[in-house]
């Protein structure tokens, strides 16, 4: 337990202590996204009936921020250990792979939601927010997210010998995946094709059992999003685990 | 005895390179153990696979009889290992760096422990300066603060005084003597074969992936027969008899291989012959570079 602890402790210093790019700046560009969407679209697009394009659109960009955060912390320190060479430090000591897996998903998952909660409260300061209808949901889609994106960040940060192919798989699957989930509208709005491809996105059903938890409005149920994502994170945690546990790329 | 490092027929492949092949290698516990071979041997691979980094072929690993893959656990508790290269975490002070890595061993309240550490390795100066701003040898000792933070019974060090400057080595091998003393195992790889000479009692010397020399420095420095007559020489020059006794030379210096006091006699009788001067003359006893030369040349397996 002290050594997992230790681990944690380890990995949450570490974006702490350069809190300015990690958790700073992407509120600040959170906030940017926000305020040029909204100038931008809010005169044409209508989400739901009764909820203004800038509200809607604030669960999205939270989602989103929490996404490329939680992704970027866990991924970014295993590639960077990689290359110095320092995780021989975590390698040589007795911490198992389970201890070390959970280290680094609670490390992302802690930065998902400082990030989250930092531009929700920034967005109150700019927008009239109404009260959230279920601030529980918004928790629990959170938390998942950003668990499932630390398990992501694993998974790239260890399959990836160079920061150009880390980029690669944050450029050609998380990206898209995040745009095509229904950051910037409802799926309803897009052709029927488009909408039966975004269910097949997990994304799509973290964005909107998130927004679900804001407005009590959502394209589908909650309960089925959070049934789809906590399978999704199952299946990662998988992935991830049995990577740690045979030493895949780290013990050669 | 009880072994505290042991490998069974470990075989290691890299593509078509035989990295190692077929070691068996069995450390007693408190022995001081060189690991001795040219660069590429495969001592840092030998070393990754008693440390868990490296997975072998086949054939099984264990330390202080614990499986190195199925009882990682206990077999790395046991274990400290200062790394060949010079890596080090820039996100924090050597302090920091020490506590973290103690904490990764299930050890909370280290610091009585750390500060010795840092005191015999002489970094107390730089106890709260951020890993990145240390010089080469600085983190090279950080590395061997980091390998003792959990007091393993065996700590291997792979060339730790590369980059050291004279006073740390003397520092660092007064330290290591002590841990040995106190019955800590200590498996070292160095380039300096005088300092392996001076600090173990054991052997092993690794050729190409194979073992080649595996014994006490006693016996390995005994086993060579002679010593080597240094000589310089007016004028420069040598009778023919003497040229097929000559193994070396090097503008000023001849060097003679001889099995025998006598011989020496008979060298100088022939120089005196033919009025050639002796201008300086030293015997050189046997040691473990000549041992290594040899092993390393001739390829001899015993
Ligand atoms: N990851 C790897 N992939 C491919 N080949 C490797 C790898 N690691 C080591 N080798 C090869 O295995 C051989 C043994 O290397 P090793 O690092 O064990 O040598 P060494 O005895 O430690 O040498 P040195 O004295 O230079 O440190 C070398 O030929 C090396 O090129
Ligand atoms: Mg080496």
């Amino acid at each position: 337990m002290v050594g997992f602890l230790t681990l944690l402790k380890k990995e949450i210093l570490r974006f702490w202590k350069v809190g300015f790019q990690t958790i700073l700046a992407p509120i600040v560009s959170s906030l940017l996204y926000l305020l040029i969407f909204n100038q931008a679209f809010a005169a044409h697009v209508e989400a739901y009936p009764d909820i203004p394009y800038s509200i809607f659109l604030i669960p999205g960009l939270i989602m989103m921020a929490v996404i490329q955060n939680a992704f970027a912390n866990s991924s970014s320190s295993l590639i960077q250990s990689k290359i110095s060479g320092n995780i021989v430090f975590v390698l040589l000591s007795p911490l198992s792979y389970k201890e070390v897996f959970y280290a680094y998903i609670l490390a992302s998952t802690i930065r998902g939601l400082l990030v989250g909660m930092g531009v929700y409260i920034v967005t109150l300061l700019f927008f009239d927010m109404p009260p959230m209808f279920l601030p529980i949901w918004a928790l629990l889609f959170i938390i998942i997210g950003s668990a499932i994106l630390g398990a992501l960040g694993i998974i790239a940060g260890i399959w990836a010998e160079k920061f150009d192919q880390l980029a690669a798989f944050q450029n050609f699957i998380i990206l898209p995946l995040t745009f095509l989930s229904g950051v910037f509208y409802t799926i309803h709005s897009l052709p029927y094709v488009w909408q039966k491809l975004s269910h097949i996105n997990p994304f799509f059903y973290l964005i909107d059992g998130f927004r679900y938890g804001f407005f009590g409005v959502s394209d589908v149920s909650p309960y089925v999003s959070l049934i789809i994502v906590t399978a999704c994170f199952i299946g990662i945690s998988k992935i991830a685990i049995n990577m740690l546990k045979t030493g895949y790329k780290l013990r050669h | 005895m009880n072994s505290a490092i042991e490998l069974i027929k470990v075989c290691k492949r890299y593509g078509s390179l035989n990295a190692l092949h077929n070691i068996d290698l069995d450390i007693q516990a408190g022995e001081f153990f060189a690991l001795l071979g040219p660069n590429g041997a495969g001592k840092t691979t030998l070393i990754n696979i008693i440390a868990g980094l490296t997975l072998a072929d086949s054939g099984s690993t264990k330390v202080m009889g614990h499986e190195v893959i199925q009882q990682y656990d206990d077999a790395r508790r046991n274990l400290g290992v200062v790394p060949q290269e010079l890596v080090f975490d820039p996100f924090f002070t050597v302090r920091e760096a020490l506590t973290i890595q103690s904490g990764y061993y299930g050890i909370r309240n280290n610091d009585s422990w750390i500060n010795e550490i840092i005191h015999n390795l002489g970094l107390t100066d730089k106890a709260d300066t951020n890993m990145r701003a240390l010089s080469g040898g600085m983190k090279r000792r950080v590395l061997v603060a980091q390998a003792l933070v959990h007091k393993p019974p065996v700590i291997i060090l792979d060339e730790p005084t590369a980059g050291v400057d004279v006073a740390l080595r003397q520092t660092l091998w007064d330290f290591i003597n002590q841990l040995n003393r106190d019955g800590h195992t200590i498996v070292l790889t160095t380039h300096y074969l005088e300092e392996a000479e001076i600090l173990c009692n054991r052997v092993a010397m690794l050729k190409q992936g194979k073992l080649v020399a595996l014994d006490t420095m006693q016996n390995l420095i005994s086993g060579i027969s002679g010593y080597t007559l240094r000589l310089k020489l007016f004028p420069d020059t040598l009778p023919a008899e003497l040229n097929k006794k000559l193994i070396n030379y090097n503008g000023e210096y001849y060097l003679f291989d001889v099995d025998s006091y006598g011989q020496i006699e008979f060298i100088l009788a022939s120089l005196r012959r033919i009025n050639i001067k002796v201008l300086d003359m030293n015997i050189l006893q046997p040691d473990l570079e000549k041992v290594f030369v040899n092993m390393m040349h001739n390829g001899a397996t015993q």
